[in-house]
């Protein structure tokens, strides 16, 4: 007696399901890419807290700029580094809705880091998720704010070099210290149970939206393995032994 | 008939706002219009009719904040100077892209750099040929008196939203510090959200349905063809504004021989500059584009027919004088009279260039 | 009727708000009024000047060179409005701190000890009003009756106890004002 496909694929054998929120798109994002797994937390965490009608994403410029296409909210495309800005904007006219921002290290610590400071010094009611990858993704592989020293990039060909490119920023660290922030951390998302820990902050940061506690500020630290030129393994090994070192996971601040 | 009063160009900016129903203003200070927030945030609307009031941190996070708001099809607006609007076109070109309704007002103040506080008209250009990348037009009012800047506020958000597009009330540093008579205009309810789904449930951000796929703003098309297709769609829409819109002024143009083309505070000092010439017998009128984009080509077309020659005056190096030229067919002499940098020109000196530039070459 | 009048002196004289109870007393006859200050860096303890114009008709220029009366409160104002009367047309000046004397005489002149009498009613603050009271002494352009309407709408009612001072210390500059150059 043969096994049909049609006999296993029945509701009662699903262990694991699709969250609606995110759509069929297929997504552009590279194999061994840490911006897929981000974005389905968020959409899980989203249609777990049943506000998918309350919630508007801001995408930034960058590789994550097609987000609109992956999560079924309403969203707004945001000019490079401004994302914090258009969020305020709409958040401050809307207090029911839950309004986040997505955003990669060049867009957010590099040329938007005037207005991610003074969101975070604001304490707009929004919540920031910050992709830091060490690298600008979209261009081809440039130096971000938060590339590693020696680390060798498109525009910094021989390592970055502190004299020459400046040292690498640890801005979250930096917005814990504004008032208006109300919970600051940074996961990751390269093990199962890393995913579990980020999604778990993901949604206390949108619950933190639903309590009106000011900015909540979520880095995740991920791998570019297009960029770093490596396998998606290599990427995650590479991460967990450079890159943890300067930009440790846990909590800052949680109020 | 509701009641009159003396105020500031830039204090009745903010009134009209508060009147007219716009649901939020985001700015940031800066010589000669700081009045506008400043009036904002004295009145309070946010206790009144619920407008939000917010100081941002610099231009450019005030533009993006209004595109926040106008994605959620608000009536969102700012204000600012010449060097501030500078700032901002990144965020206008990326609202003109959107397609996004929205009101700047820019009290403009001589260039270039940080240049001066005092009155200018030298960001005609910016303002009517689009200012930031790519190829779009902002709704552009050229107010001329304290009354226009009442009127202009609500004229200007009904265009923006009639076109899903910019509008930009261009006036400068005397039209914004000079106290005139105004009639304010009656209170107009915010919408409600109900309101705005109902106008605005195909493209603003008012939180997914069921009933409809997710609403996107964005300005990215990676296709090139879809990228053309739609720049032909926001020409179409120029286009209409073109035909639909434009406004204009002519005053003592029945038996005029020679015509000024004057915009703004310009074409006040040429009302003046006008009374010296009848009474020396010249016969001269004005034409006053009241909207600058889209032009009064047009109207300037059939007043070339009429008059000998035109003088355009413009507290500028020149600006508005080749659209004046090009609608004119360089059949007649159109020649610039400006004064710049802050300077204000005389209604004298004005007669003079007259003289010597049109009636006597 | 058209009135194009330049207030000129420094900052802190009162000149802006003389310039707009002139322009609201305008309001309240129905006429058409323009208030045009200078502004700026100058205006911080430096000179201030404010263009008003009354008119049964509609305003064309605020910006001018000719004025039909200039209202000079210190010397760097003389210097600069003194050549800008039209011919025929008043200048009134407060004599305190004048050093150069106006010298026309195609035009009218007058003065106003407005510093002297305020200083000896002890009264700064009344300065502007003595000299309006001056102004529309020899230009009675608005009622008085409309002058107390304007001072109505343009202070704010906390105020409105200090309006029969002002209105007294106007009927003072009326009847203190001298011919130095009369037509």
């Amino acid at each position: 007696m043969s096994v049909e496909l049609k006999d296993i694929i029945k509701e009662e054998n699903i262990v694991y399901k699709k969250t609606p929120v995110l759509t069929d798109n297929v997504m552009h994002y590279c194999p061994g890419c840490s911006h897929g797994v981000v974005h389905k937390i968020i959409a899980e965490v989203i249609e777990e807290m049943g506000i998918q009608d309350k919630t508007i994403g801001v995408s930034p410029v960058g590789c994550s700029v097609l987000a609109y296409n992956y999560l079924d909210i309403d969203w707004a495309e945001a000019a490079h580094g401004r994302a914090p800005a258009v969020a305020t904007g709409i958040s401050r006219i809307h207090r029911d809705r839950y309004v986040f921002t997505y955003q990669g290290d060049g867009d957010l610590a590099s040329i938007g880091c005037g207005e991610i400071m003074h969101a975070c010094s604001r304490g707009e009611n929004i919540v920031v998720i910050f992709i830091n990858n060490a690298i600008y993704g979209m261009t081809g592989g440039q130096m971000a704010p938060t590339t590693l020293l020696g680390q060798v990039t498109a525009t910094t060909p021989y390592g970055r070099d502190a004299k020459l490119n400046g040292f690498p920023m640890k801005l979250t660290e930096l917005l814990a210290q504004l008032d208006g922030t109300c919970y600051v951390t940074r996961q990751s998302v390269h093990t199962p149970a890393n995913v579990r820990k980020a999604k778990a902050a993901i949604r206390k940061a949108f619950e933190n939206t639903r309590k009106d506690k000011g900015t909540s500020f979520v880095e995740i630290v991920g791998t570019c393995n297009s960029g770093w030129k490596m396998s998606p393994v290599d990427a995650n090994k590479w991460m967990v032994e450079n890159m943890f070192p300067k930009y440790q996971l846990g909590d800052i601040k949680d109020i | 008939m509701a009641e009159v009063k003396l105020m500031k160009g830039n204090e009745v900016i903010a009134e009209a706002a508060i009147r007219c129903g716009c649901d939020v203003y985001y700015g940031y200070p800066i010589t000669p219009q700081s009045e506008v927030m400043e009036t904002l945030m004295a009145r309070k609307p946010w206790e009144e009719t619920g407008m939000v009031v917010l100081q941002a941190e610099s231009e450019i996070s005030s533009i993006n904040m209004v595109y926040g708001a106008a994605a959620c099809g608000k009536k969102a607006m700012t204000s600012s100077s010449s060097p501030g609007i500078s700032l901002m076109q990144e965020g206008l070109t990326y609202l003109a892209g959107a397609e996004l309704p929205c009101l700047v007002v820019d009290v403009v103040r001589g260039g270039p750099g940080l240049g001066t506080i005092q009155p200018a008209q030298s960001d005609y250009f910016q303002a009517t040929k689009g200012g930031g990348h790519g190829d779009y037009h902002l709704i552009v009012l050229a107010p001329a008196s304290v009354q226009e800047m009442n009127d202009f506020v609500g004229l200007g958000f009904d265009l923006a939203f009639k076109y899903r597009n910019p509008a930009m009330i261009l006036a400068d540093g005397v039209i914004g510090q000079m106290m005139e008579k105004v009639q304010l205009s009656e209170y107009k309810p915010r919408w409600t959200e109900e309101e705005i789904e109902k106008m605005s449930d195909s493209w603003a951000l008012t939180g997914k349905k069921a009933h409809r796929s997710h609403n996107t703003i964005t300005s990215l098309e990676l296709d090139s063809y879809k990228q053309e297709t739609f720049n032909h769609k926001l020409q179409a829409k120029y286009h209409a504004m073109e035909e639909n819109e434009v406004r204009f002024e002519e005053i003592q143009c029945e038996d005029a021989e020679y015509l000024f083309a004057a915009y703004g505070s310009a074409s006040r000092i040429c009302q003046k500059a006008v009374q010296l010439c009848r009474e020396q017998g010249i016969k001269v009128g004005i034409l006053r584009p009241i909207t600058l984009y889209p032009f009064p080509t047009k109207e300037i077309e059939r007043l070339s027919k009429q008059v000998k020659g035109i003088l355009t005056v413009e507290m500028s190096a020149g600006q508005m004088v080749e659209d004046v030229r090009l609608a004119a067919k360089f059949k007649i002499p159109v020649e610039h009279y400006g004064r710049f940098g802050g300077v204000i020109p005389t209604p004298e000196e004005i007669v003079e260039a007259l003289k010597k530039q049109i009636i006597g070459a | 009727m058209t009135e194009e009048i330049i207030i000129a002196g420094f900052g802190g004289q009162g000149v802006l708000s003389m310039g707009k109870i002139l322009a609201y007393s305008g309001i309240m006859q129905d006429q058409e009024v323009a208030w045009m200050p200078s502004y700026g860096p100058e205006m911080r303890g430096g000179t201030a000047n404010v263009t008003v114009i009354l008119s049964d008709e509609r305003i064309s220029s605020p910006i001018l060179t000719k004025y039909d009366t200039a209202i000079v409160l210190n010397q760097q104002s003389m210097d600069k409005f003194e050549s800008m009367v039209k011919p025929g047309g008043v200048l009134i000046y407060d004599p305190n701190g004048i050093t150069h004397e106006p010298t026309r005489k195609d035009i009218n002149i007058y003065k106003i000890e407005g510093t002297a009498i305020a200083v000896e009613q002890g009264n700064p603050k009344v300065f502007n009003m003595i000299v309006l009271g001056g102004f529309l002494k020899i230009k009675p352009i608005v009622k008085l009756e409309n002058v107390e309407k304007g001072l109505q709408k343009s202070l704010p009612a906390r105020h409105h106890k200090m309006i029969p001072m002002n209105i007294e210390a106007i009927q003072t500059g009326m009847n203190s004002v001298e011919v130095v150059n009369q037509l």
